[in-house]
């Protein structure tokens, strides 16, 4: 066992994946000596050579279409987009070629790549370094979408995302990359994509969220003493409705928490799940603690923009209360 | 401080067999042996009459649209002649006689106009199937080109693409990927003058697209895209340079569509009759039946005997793809994923039977009072 941070739990996972499987490589902006702008790839251009950690040049949609090419000639591409602001130019290599060839070709071509993209905003970081696309790539039929919230999720579920033979994007929620450490195993393991993790029991009301929305979520909790059920969804599609489902018949309560913006948040799809599947369990609507429907604004506002324990707790006080 | 020239080029234009039948044969000679040259004949005449049936099958409402390869036989046919079994080809929409030429069977073609990505399920060549994006497959050749020296295969790819797609950033971002990481890629561009109804100087206005790769520090030669000869040699050296020295080259294959851009298309409101004629006269086909039959290779009746042969197999290859039936809906879902995740599966057992996910627990047993 090893206390890292949730970043370093992603260097470990590269590291072991790439010493154990020769197919896999790496390409993105400033990887290579530097060790990406977070340092996540530290250390792997020396341990591996410049052939399997590649210094790419400045091209999103070069970066995402030649992982599609070298996934389809065999290997197992890691591309990385620095930030999740700039995946704009990657979007077609993405969503119409990435998400669709082992559906347009029935099975003949998959691409098993995973991109890794830094997600969400809370860094005080400048213009288009802080948003939450999820939902956009959620509505693309052909992609798996994963965003961990703890180290140990980080390590067990890129290793899946890397052995899974489909797309995946893994977007790591860059607020929490060092925001706490957590005991990591050193050895493999793997957590499964498609599940959710009850982070804590209790049977008021139910909690879904994810990525570094989860730790507002914990302290907004702690803070109410009520007795809630919180869910990290981990991985957002597929998306676990079955452990929400059996949450929330047994709260009959449900907040959702996102850092996206509302209007066709993951939210609302949730919502709509725990409708088809709670209907007659419901005490309460259900509510949402969101984004808001507008551009995600610079730094100096950025925390009323995202959702934080005050928000939450309100939210947790109007459900019960209804 | 002096003003010094820090960089000068020159772009050559390769031409051996020209529209008026003159063949450079010092260029020529040996390039590609008789037997070759007959088998591609016949393999343009037998995809020349793919091309009328399949137009013919649009307009008689048996497919739906169709791009008509009319004229642009030359460049992906030479280009698959040089090319090796385990290279990859990833192509758009107008090389249909490279891919036939590689062993991709015809039936594959006309199911993915026919409607079915069936179409695209290619186990027998190592191509991608048609793109459709304008200039999207470019990067995945890169790609393929990449994880073959990776693999240290001494396998290349090579990409197709018109003069439109020259345009779009994925060109630029693939060459720039390719020139700069060293990688056996060989780029064909088809300029046949038109995209859609855009003429290339919208798309390019430097004097020839081929020094568009200049910029990118790859090799460039433009080539007569109608001369099968000067096609074969260009693309055999650019295929050497990728393979022995994991260096791209970019190629301008000058051609024309001698139909429509698709059988949705009418050229007659952008392109003038004069343009047509003075290209129906350079058909890569005129020239070099002439070529043959000046050298006692080609006769009046191998071409009677040919193209009786080729609309059998034709008329063989539509009956097989009309053959084929659709597929039942649930083929929509089962290839999404390579395992159905959950919420696929329910929406594709219930598509017919319940609203998308709805929980049976959770239906109502009784029907309220006043409700239909």
């Amino acid at each position: 066992m090893a206390n890292l941070t949730l970043v370093q739990a992603i260097n470990l996972a590269l590291i072991q994946e790439m010493e154990k499987d020769d197919r896999v490589l790496l390409l993105g902006e400033d990887i290579g000596l530097n060790g990406g702008v977070f340092r996540a790839t530290e250390g792997l251009f020396q341990q591996f050579g410049g052939n399997r950690v590649v210094d790419s040049p400045l091209a999103e949609s070069g970066i995402i279409g030649t992982a599609v090419g070298l996934a389809m000639g065999g290997l197992r591409p890691i591309p990385e987009i620095q930030f999740e602001g700039f995946m704009g130019p990657a979007f077609d290599q993405l969503t119409n070629q990435a998400a669709r060839f082992n559906s347009r070709t029935r099975g003949g071509i998959t691409c098993p790549l995973t991109l890794r993209v830094p997600v969400g905003g809370g860094i005080h970081a400048p213009e288009l370094h802080s948003d939450s696309p999820e939902s956009i790539y959620t509505h693309t039929p052909g992609l798996k979408i994963v965003m961990p919230s703890s180290p140990y999720d980080a390590k067990g579920m890129l290793i899946s995302a890397i052995r899974d033979p489909n797309p995946v994007i893994f977007f790591e929620p860059k607020r929490i990359y060092r925001a706490f450490r957590e005991e990591v195993p050193e050895d493999e393991y793997l957590v499964p994509l498609g599940k959710a993790r009850v982070v804590c029991e209790g049977d008021e009301l139910t909690m879904v969220s994810w990525g570094a929305s989860v730790i507002q979520c914990m302290n907004a909790i702690e803070t109410s003493g009520k007795n809630i059920e919180l869910i990290d969804l981990r991985t957002i599609n597929p998306i676990d409705m079955d452990t929400i489902a059996a949450s929330v018949q047994k709260t009959g309560r449900c907040v959702i928490v996102h850092e996206a913006p509302k209007t066709c948040g993951l939210g609302a799809e949730i919502a709509t799940g725990i409708m088809e599947h709670c209907f007659l369990n419901l005490e309460a609507p259900v509510q949402r603690v969101c984004g808001f429907d507008t551009i995600m604004p610079y730094y100096k506002l950025e925390l009323d923009y995202l959702p934080d324990a005050e928000r939450i707790g309100k939210a947790i006080n109007e459900t019960l209360a209804y | 401080m002096p003003v010094n020239t820090v960089f000068e080029t020159k772009i050559e234009s390769v031409s051996i067999l020209d529209e008026h039948g003159v063949f450079d044969s010092e260029l020529g000679n040996g390039l590609i042996p008789n037997d070759d040259l007959v088998a591609m004949y016949k393999h343009m005449m037998t995809c020349r009459h793919f091309d009328e049936i399949a137009f013919k099958l649009q307009r008689s409402g048996r497919m739906g649209t169709y791009p008509e390869n009319r004229g642009q036989e030359v460049p992906s046919l030479g280009a698959s002649y040089v090319l090796n079994d385990g290279d990859w080809l990833t192509t758009s929409y107008r090389e249909n006689a490279g891919l036939f030429w590689r062993g991709l069977p015809m039936e594959k073609i006309l199911l993915h106009w026919m409607g079915d990505e069936r179409g695209n399920h290619i186990d027998e060549v190592r191509c991608t199937p048609l793109a459709i994006a304008i200039g999207s497959q470019m990067l995945h050749a890169v790609g393929l080109g990449w994880s073959e020296k990776y693999k240290n295969t001494g396998n290349i790819a090579c990409t197709f693409f018109g003069d439109g797609a020259t345009s779009e950033g994925d060109f630029h971002e693939a060459a720039n990927f390719a020139a700069n990481l060293d990688l056996p890629v060989v780029f064909v561009c088809q300029n046949n003058g038109w995209a859609i109804s855009t003429p290339t100087t919208i798309e390019c206005s430097a004097p020839t697209v081929a020094q568009r790769g200049l910029a990118y520090g790859m090799h460039c030669v433009q080539v007569d895209g109608n001369d099968i000869f000067a096609m074969v040699k260009v693309m055999k050296e650019a295929v050497k340079n990728a393979r022995e020295n994991n260096r791209p080259t970019f190629i301008e294959a000058l051609t024309y569509r001698l139909g429509d851009h698709t059988t949705a298309d009418d050229a007659r409101r952008y392109r003038d009759a004069d343009e047509l004629e003075l290209w129906g006269k350079r058909d890569p086909m005129l020239r070099l039946r002439k070529y043959l039959e000046e050298n006692n290779l080609w006769s009046q009746q191998q071409e009677d005997e040919h193209r009786s042969f080729a609309e059998k197999k034709i008329a063989q290859v539509v009956k097989n793809a009309e053959g084929i039936d659709a597929p039942p809906a649930s083929d929509f879902f089962d290839s999404m994923f390579t395992e159905l995740p959950k919420q696929l599966k329910i929406q594709r057992d219930t598509m017919r039977t319940s609203s998308l996910g709805q929980n049976p627990s959770q239906v109502p047993t009784h029907t309220p009072e006043g409700a239909l």
